[in-house]
């Protein structure tokens, strides 16, 4: 067993800054009416002279324009949630200390993510990309492994006999002791866990209890340390309060790229992909801009979801500024492996495009064409998902048939043209003939398209082909019924 | 090394010699293949095609490049097309309308972004757009993209533009004639322009036919 812990000392307070680059003094605060003192405040609060443990009314006079938020405990337990979801990526047993510690057992992933040091590597700088600040130490006990990244001290310890001379400098602050017991300890003049370890254990037991010889004894491995390891949601929902409130695109790019790369950990721990997702927008003035992204192929991929993201929020009226991102994943659909080619550069997948086109023009801009089985010209095709092309059924059943297995009776060998006009466009008349930029000099063939009388939109049209002035031929038609008129329906180009 | 061996290798581009152009996609007609660099039209180039007046057969012109290149993987986009692409003739041509991929943009400006995007993204075999614009600026933009993607860029566009320069590697102008088109190149990597070539396009079936014999009901 290895450990790895990731301690997050600034959790509560990062919890506040993470949706937006920091520059205005910050602190959290906690306790209330006049006992109200300040638990963690950002660097530029520290810039100012205020320090941990001062009381708030100090910390305003030496910062004037303070913001000042109030320790929310549910929030930071449902951002260790969040990345302990995240960390499922480096391995599948991930357990939680509250309130501000995970730890990874790693021992079976050090050589997928090419050893300890490149692991821990990649775990810190996916931490920091996602907005916190962590001090990562390994062990092979828990215990161990949790001290020294509470401590500070990044070790990477991995054999156990080394365990007691690594340990033996820690201050008996991460035992975790009660008041009286740590007071006790002072007094006997115990300094550190070494100092601890070099006491008599049957008199420790005797005065002490036998708590901290059992801590001691996880710590170091000789008695077992079950923990129970983090089950990942099956859902994603996460959401990033911003600092200040936003009211720019660009400015929302930045929680919004914080967000995907959770999802992206999210996904890649359960080895999933989306096709959807919703993004929400929370304004202060009550009201919330949902916007939501549809994928062709389901993908988790966070700098190609940014990219597709950021062309839908330059598109996008905001109604007021934002104060909080949320984004929500209702179907994390499982994600086909794809093998790469080792030779030709990786092949961007088909539909990359029309995602990438759907999110800046809409979705009914993009679309495929498809065929029906009917009679009407006007009827015998149809707008489909691009890529099914497939034939369409006739009539109410609209069921996409076998490819070419069918023959259309429509078309036959007839000539069709390859433009078709949205609605057929009335021709003026010269006389008898008639009149588009000239007369319209008409072809010797006729075909009699009769159809329809079955759901009341019925045709009962004469089409010819014909050339205008230009050379340009045209498929127009007369109408056998009313008014006989003139109408033209089609190009071909 | 000698000067035959180094002549008989790729590294080496004589001008004129047709073999030195990526190998074109077949257009279909004989005479006209003769003519282009390649043998055919120039993936990886943007194509323009001038016509006087829309509908005179441009688009018959590249069906049969069209219905070739719908077999591959690859898209085929139509991008602000003037009418809808008429799906029973385009299956009549042999093209596959599971590769077709048709594209409305609202504004002219997101128009050329879908061009370039669809060029540039490598997995559309051919582009065939009705650009309003014709700003050299934006149509260079549009060749780097074809290059960058390998994707044969078609750009229709008005009679009125021949004279204007164009970054476009292949300029072709059509001119309507009883059956066909004539085809002038107007410009071609490797070569003079040429023309005109009379192509048939076998659309006779409208010539010359007194109109009183079609009009009666």
């Amino acid at each position: 067993m290895l450990w790895l812990c990731l301690h997050l000392p600034d959790l509560a307070l990062e919890i506040f800054t993470r949706g937006a680059p920091a520059n205005d003094p910050l602190v959290v605060v906690c306790g209330n009416g006049r006992k109200r003192r300040v638990a963690l405040c950002n660097a530029a609060a520290r810039g100012r002279g205020i320090q941990p443990d001062m009381g708030l009314n100090a910390a305003h006079a030496l910062a004037g324009s303070l913001r000042v938020c109030e320790r929310d405990r549910e929030a930071e337990r449902v951002a260790l949630d969040c990345l302990a979801a995240w960390s499922g990526q480096f391995t599948s047993v991930v357990s939680q200390t509250p309130p501000q510690a995970l730890l990874l057992e790693v021992a079976g992933s050090c050589r997928l993510f090419g050893g300890l040091e490149r692991l821990k590597e990649t775990v810190s700088r996916g931490v920091a990309e996602l907005g916190y600040r962590a001090s990562l130490a390994s062990a092979p006990t828990p215990l161990a492994a949790s001290w020294l990244a509470q401590a500070g001290r990044e070790a990477c310890v991995i054999r156990r006999d080394t365990l007691a001379a690594v340990l033996a400098p820690l201050p008996l602050t991460c035992l975790g002791l009660t008041a009286k017991h740590s007071e006790m300890l002072h007094g006997m003049g115990v300094r550190t866990i070494g100092d601890c370890l070099r006491l008599p254990r049957d008199g420790l037991a005797r005065r002490m209890g036998p708590g901290l010889i059992d801590i001691l004894d996880r710590a170091l491995g000789c008695v077992p340390d079950p923990r129970p390891a983090f089950v990942v949601p099956p859902v994603f929902a996460s959401s990033l309060p911003l600092p200040s409130a936003v009211s720019t695109a660009e400015g929302l790019l930045f929680p919004v790229r914080r967000l995907l790369l959770e999802l992206e950990g999210f996904l890649c721990a359960r080895d999933a992909g989306t096709c959807s997702l919703t993004l929400s927008f929370h304004h202060a003035a009550a009201g919330t801009t949902p916007v939501g992204l549809e994928l062709v192929a389901p993908s988790r991929d966070a700098a190609y979801l940014t990219l597709l993201l950021r062309e839908r929020l330059e598109h996008i009226a905001l109604p007021a500024p934002v104060e909080e991102v949320s984004l929500h994943v209702a179907d994390p659909r499982l994600l086909a492996p794809r093998n790469l080619d080792f030779f030709a550069p990786a092949q961007a997948a088909e539909g990359m495009l029309i995602e990438r086109l759907r999110a800046r023009l809409g979705r009914d801009a993009v679309r495929g064409l498809g065929q029906v089985a009917e009679h009407r010209p006007e009827r015998a095709w149809t707008y489909v998902e691009p890529g099914s092309g497939a034939v369409v059924r006739g009539g109410s059943g609209r069921q996409p048939l076998q490819g070419s297995a069918c023959t259309l009776h429509g078309a036959g060998d007839r000539k069709r043209p390859l433009w078709l006009l949205r609605e057929p466009m009335p021709l003026e008349m010269h006389g008898e003939h008639p009149y588009l930029d000239g007369v319209l000099v008409l072809g010797r063939e006729r075909e009699r398209i009769e159809s329809g009388w079955w759901d009341g939109q019925d045709i009962a049209r004469d089409y010819f082909i014909a050339c205008s002035g230009q050379g340009v031929r045209l498929w127009v038609y007369r109408e056998l019924a009313g008014r006989h008129r003139w109408f033209l329906h089609g190009v071909f180009a | 090394m000698n000067l035959q061996d180094l002549m008989l290798g790729t590294e080496v581009w004589r001008a004129g010699a047709a073999s030195a152009f990526a190998p074109g996609v077949p257009s279909g007609f004989p005479q006209l293949d003769a003519l282009l660099p390649g043998g055919g039209w120039p993936p990886g180039m943007l194509t323009e095609i001038l016509v006087p007046s829309p509908g005179i057969g441009e688009l018959q012109l590249l069906l049969p490049a069209l219905a070739r290149l719908s077999h591959g993987n690859r898209w085929l986009a139509f991008i602000a097309p003037p009418h809808i692409p008429y799906a029973p003739a385009l299956a009549a041509a042999q093209v596959d309308l599971s590769r077709v991929l048709l594209v409305h943009p609202r504004a002219a400006t997101d128009g050329l972004w879908a061009v370039e995007q669809s060029l540039r993204a490598g997995t559309c075999s051919a582009v065939l757009a009705w650009p309003s614009t014709s700003d050299a600026r934006a149509l260079r933009r549009l060749q780097l993209a074809a290059e960058a993607g390998g994707s044969w860029g078609v750009l229709f566009r008005s009679g009125q533009s021949a004279d204007a320069g164009s970054p476009a590697a292949l300029r072709l102008r059509l001119a309507p004639t009883s059956g066909g088109i004539d085809v002038h190149i107007l410009k071609r990597r490797g070569g003079w322009p040429v023309g005109p070539v009379s192509l048939d396009l076998r659309l006779d079936h409208a010539v010359a036919v007194p109109a009183s014999a079609g009009s009666r009901a």
